[in-house]
């Protein structure tokens, strides 16, 4: 689709066993991303896109099992033993985190959480040479360099985030993963760090897969999103073309009950996401879709291309010709059980 | 709307008050692997050596202090033999039965001590966590004092001066041991209250309006009852080492009250130059086996409720039957 | 405060000059010396009003206040100054035996559903122990007087939730669940502390509608804690804006969102995440963070990072230090170097002080220092710290820079909202001649 795509993901599963059954966490799931794009996959707890993200760069939970393609260049990522993917996260991929206090070591300064990365992915830089791109990166985050020698403890949250990102992107990796990277922080200090992230590709070249659940952030700051629903990716396209019109229902009614400053009614979905060991049959949102047909349960639906390069997954969307003879009447289902209720 | 009849009411809650005590130790039941392993045998036995002591009467084919059955006097230093399956000692009294009650006299005293030290450890712990302050500050000094003494000394010190005033017997042993035991289960107690203290629905409780006491016992108390079993299983093993030090040492059990595996093992230790080995071997033997007994039922415990890894236990995945967009039913 | 006063009965809560501070633990060597360690201002002298039958929004980032504030009003948290009164009675002082009585007519709805119940308790138990513990009802009734309390927040069928745990049930029954718990005494207040803030946005809809289902149906009055405006203005009939512990501005919902006045209040508008793609991010936001509520900035406390401070707003050599180290950071280490060397040490600057002085060494002249401080203000002559230097004295071995005079911004009436800004103010506009504000 994408003429060169930085990373393209195919037919990606990621399950992983539990006592109680196996959880299909990610199952068949399929993007591009472009050198320098913006991404965003947004979705609620539960819908897998943190698993996804993670399991783009071969980060799977303890006991899961993964399937699929992940192409990275022409190398595909899925089934490589932990130390050839060692080698690519770093200077060709990089993750960034929801809590940056966490993942900075407390006892080392700034200086040296650099110093380290650089050493071990780029054994032949000088210090001098180390210590030029690390104030360079950081910079360019609008960390000054006279705090480059402090300890992670002294800064704030906002400034440790910028100093994760400015780790990630001192091996200038081609594509960056950022799981949720602002939801600990304060409105304004999120809308700071999210439009460093929108600039990565001006600054840096680096495309960036945006992981979220907050629909504001990801109108603002992506070029192109993905809706992720129970392990699954039920519509993507241009950002500004899935929010203005939204294709799948699930898009609409997310959307819908998204609290924003124009919000004059109180809108929500009823029912609550299915569980991923389990989930429902044929297409996953049909118990909770205001718009379901007869067919919906009984047949997954097929993957449609529609104008725009947008892709949606909903029966709504496939005409005749493709579908076949399939039974497009509203489906009837009981009242949905009030204790489903989130 | 539905509101539940009377009857059925009444019998909900009761089954439920044990509830909270069950799911505290849940884990035990998921526990997997080398953790299961240590526990299933550290329980095995544990149990083994409790039903030997229950059964002491029933199974000892003599007393501990016998040294004559049938007007005949049983042979001295005698090696194992069918009558006396691990020999006899100097003072011509069966190896044997001496090992079998000497386990009823270490459980005895390991469960007094226990019961003493948990009864005063937890509830200071508790109160001393949940307070602060004043109180706080002066027991933890006591306290952190307490664990600095060497464990043997501080109980041979005890046992010196309790011998004199109430005579050395079970009880006394109990006491030695149990005072030094005191401070380990008000540390633990008092750091996890001090944790539980601040978490949001304590803070919920206290908004609600109720009393330290009530929250302490509801909502601090359960939270933090799982470290106990661990600590104690281990304080067990500790106390049964003591106890036995003490024996060696003389400042144990009386011979006269009970059979102890220490004082056994002392006497044993100059039999041993002679060549006489079953005396020594078989009472040392018991002290090691019931250690590592529970030593490995604790470890096994700590591992499940409090694990160093937190890992969920995992079960296997299966790819290939379930690809979503293979199962196409019409 | 020149606000009228609303009919005595019509006020619920009555909060006067509250302050809340809370001591710091100092330094190892300070705790041994004994010295003081200082303060944060948590509450800085707050006064509002909570009318019944209302719904108030605190509003703030991360150190504004307002989540001390809302255990402060329910005596969780002491006061160290001020008074609040409910229902006429002063509470800051209570015994907690005292308060015990009012905690049936106050309660709270905590932020984090996973965290507010007790793990070792059942649905009942927890949902039930008000009950216990006031003693209106035991056994059977306070089984029954739960199970109508969850049917009541949307638990229903009862049954299928009573005898559960928390780890059971998913975050937003969770989140009922605590309501029920509040609720079932029919408490006269009700504060919720950022009660939908963890929960998932479909999910956030339901909570928020069942809390006004509530209000209408049993007039709760609500204390509404949140850090998001969009909540905030769909949900409260007033709100407060809280910056490092003092309003900054208050009033009807619909005219903080339709004309804000200050400077903070509008970044925070512009700064929300709308899903809006015809938006992108706003680029014209304040610099920096909320700063450290143990060192306040002087005068105002949001003037370092105000595109619109002028003269009189609290100018301080900490802001220097700031300034410097915003345009070090874009810049090749060779030029950052041989300004730093220029300057010298900067952590002398690292106070709160209107006066300070740059001493010169070997290698670097008074003028030297002078010239480039004149070169920094050409790069950008927009900078607000500017406007804040009254004098620079050029002299043999040093440099001194003096600022103005801060002066405090008071919280003053101005049309249908309070507002503490200098810039509405005409005593802090008189003391300046000619002050530098754009649009005047």
């Amino acid at each position: 689709m994408i003429a060169a795509p930085v990373v393209s993901v195919r037919d990606l599963r990621v399950y992983y066993g539990t006592l109680s059954g196996t959880v299909r966490a990610v199952d068949s799931v399929s993007l591009e991303i472009g050198a320098g794009e913006v991404l965003g996959l947004v979705g609620e707890s539960g819908c897998g896109k943190s698993t996804l993200g993670r399991g783009i760069l071969g980060l799977l939970p303890e006991g899961a099992a993964s399937d699929g393609e992940v192409l990275f260049g022409d190398r595909n990522l899925v089934g490589m033993s932990d130390r050839e993917l060692r080698k690519f996260r770093g200077p060709d991929l990089g993750l960034i985190f929801q809590e940056p206090m966490t993942r900075l070591n407390p006892l080392m300064r700034i200086e040296q959480h650099f110093a380290e990365t650089l050493k071990q992915h780029e054994p032949g830089l000088k210090d001098k040479e180390i210590r030029r791109r690390s104030l360079e990166t950081l910079g360019k985050m609008g960390i000054p360099p006279t705090r480059f020698n402090q300890y992670p403890h002294e800064f704030s949250g906002g400034m440790r985030q910028r100093i994760m990102i400015a780790l990630a992107l001192v091996l200038r990796p081609k594509l960056l993963i950022a799981d949720e990277p602002t939801t600990s922080l304060d409105v304004i200090v999120e809308a700071q760090i999210l439009s460093i992230l929108a600039d990565l590709r001006r600054n840096f070249g680096t495309a960036l897969l945006l992981i979220t659940h907050n629909l504001g952030i990801v109108a603002e700051a992506c070029d192109r999103v993905a809706v992720m629903y129970a392990g699954q990716i039920v519509e993507e396209g241009n950002a500004r073309d899935v929010f203005g019109e939204p294709a799948h229902p699930y898009t609409r009614e997310l959307l819908r009950s998204t609290i924003s400053l124009d919000t004059t009614e109180l809108h929500s979905i009823p029912g609550a996401p299915p569980n991923l060991i389990e989930p429902p049959t044929g297409c996953r949102f049909h118990p909770r879709c205001p718009d379901a047909m007869q067919v919906c349960p009984a047949r997954f639906p097929p993957e449609e291309v529609l104008e725009g390069r947008r892709r949606v997954s909903c029966w709504l969307h496939t005409p005749d010709e493709r579908a076949g003879p399939i039974d497009r009447h509203p489906l009837e289902r009981e009242e949905l059980a009030l204790a489903e209720e989130a | 709307m539905a509101v539940t009849s009377p009857s059925e009411t009444s019998t909900q809650p009761r089954r439920t008050r044990m509830g909270g005590v069950r799911r505290a130790f849940a884990p035990v039941s998921e526990a997997r692997g080398m953790t299961r392993t240590m526990l299933w045998l550290g329980a095995g036995i544990t149990l083994a050596f409790a039903l030997i002591a229950l059964l002491a009467p029933v199974i000892s084919p003599y007393d501990f202090d016998t040294f004559e059955a049938n007007g005949k006097r049983f042979p001295q230093l005698a090696a194992p033999s069918r009558e006396h399956l691990m020999g006899t000692n100097v003072q011509s009294t069966d190896v044997l039965s001496r090992v079998i009650w000497g386990t009823q006299t270490e459980l005895k005293v390991v469960i007094i001590s226990l019961i003493i030290s948990i009864g005063v450890g937890v509830p200071l712990g508790l109160f001393s966590g949940y307070f602060g302050g004043k109180l706080d500050r002066v027991l933890v000094l006591i306290m952190d004092a307490l664990l600095v003494f060497p464990f043997l000394l501080l109980a041979i010190v005890i046992a010196f001066l309790l011998a004199d005033k109430v005579g050395q017997g079970i009880f006394t042993a109990a006491i030695a041991i149990t005072v030094v035991y005191i401070p380990l289960y008000f540390r633990v107690v008092r750091n996890h209250t001090i944790s539980i203290r601040e978490e949001p629905f304590v803070e919920a409780a206290r908004a609600l309006g109720a009393r330290p006491l009530t929250i302490i016992r509801k909502y601090v108390f359960f939270n933090v009852v799982q470290n106990v079993p661990p600590l104690a299983t281990l304080n067990a093993a500790d106390a049964i080492l003591t106890l036995a030090a003490l024996g060696f040492l003389g400042y144990g059990i009386q011979p006269t009250e009970g059979a102890e595996w220490g004082y056994d093992v002392n006497r044993a230790v100059s039999d041993a130059s002679t060549g006489i080995w079953w005396t020594g071997l078989f009472p040392g033997l018991a002290i090691v086996l019931l250690v590592v007994g529970l030593t490995l039922l604790g470890e096994g415990l700590s591992e499940t409720i409090n694990p160093v890894l937190r890992k969920r236990p995992v079960a296997p995945v299966d790819l290939e039957a379930s690809h979503p967009l293979k199962v196409e039913d019409e | 405060m020149e606000v009228a006063e609303p009919a005595a009965d019509d006020v619920l809560v009555a909060i006067r000059n509250l302050k809340t501070y809370y001591g710091l633990r100092g330094s190892f060597r300070q705790r041994l010396i004994g010295q003081e360690a200082g303060s944060v201002r948590a509450v800085d002298d707050v006064t509002l009003d909570i009318r019944r039958g209302e719904v108030l929004g605190l509003v703030g980032e991360s150190g504004s206040g307002k989540t001390t504030l809302g255990r402060t009003l329910l005596g969780l948290v002491p006061a160290t100054e001020g008074s609040v009164r409910f229902e006429g009675e002063e509470i800051t002082g209570m015994s907690e035996r005292e308060l015990r009585r009012l905690r049936r007519r106050m309660q709270i709805v905590f932020q984090d559903p996973h965290a507010s119940l007790n793990p070792a308790m059942t649905i009942e138990q927890s949902v039930g122990h008000p009950l216990e513990i006031h003693g209106v009802a035991k056994g059977v009734s306070r089984r029954r007087r739960v199970a109508e309390a969850l049917e009541t927040v949307g638990l229903a069928p009862a049954e299928q939730f009573i005898d559960k745990y928390p780890s059971d049930l998913s975050g937003g029954q969770k989140q009922r669940a605590v309501i029920a718990r509040a609720i079932i005494l029919n408490p006269v207040l009700l504060v919720a502390d950022e009660p939908v803030s963890m929960l998932d946005m479909s999910v956030r809809a339901k909570i928020l509608q069942l809390m006004l289902n509530l209000k209408h149906e049993f007039g709760f009055t609500y204390l509404y804690i949140t850090h998001d405006l969009a909540t905030a203005k769909f949900f409260c009939d007033r709100i407060a804006i809280l910056y490092l512990g003092r309003i900054v501005e208050m009033g009807p919902s619909k005219a903080i969102y339709e004309d804000p006045k200050h400077p903070y209040t509008k970044a925070l508008l512009r700064a929300i995440p709308e899903p809006d793609p015809r938006r992108s991010v706003p680029r014209d936001l304040p610099r920096g963070e909320v700063p450290d509520a143990a060192r306040p900035p002087l005068g105002c406390s949001f003037h370092p990072r105000c595109p619109v401070a002028f003269e009189v707003c609290g100018w301080e050599s900490r802001d220097l230090r700031d300034l410097l180290e915003a345009r070090w950071a874009g810049m090749p280490e060779e030029a950052y170097e041989a300004e730093q060397a220029v300057l010298g040490d900067l952590t002398r600057l690292d106070v709160s002080s209107t006066s300070f002085r740059l001493e010169t060494s070997a290698g670097r002249s008074s003028s030297d220092i002078a010239t480039l401080l004149e070169r920094i203000r050409e790069d950008d002559p927009e900078e607000p710290f500017w406007r804040g230097v009254r004098e620079i004295r050029v002299s043999d071995g040093q440099v001194e820079v003096e600022l103005n005079e801060p002066y405090a911004p008071r919280l003053l009436p101005m049309s249908a909202v309070q507002v503490e800004c200098n810039l509405y103010d005409e005593e802090a506009l008189a003391r300046v001649e000619a002050p530098t504000i754009p649009g005047r």
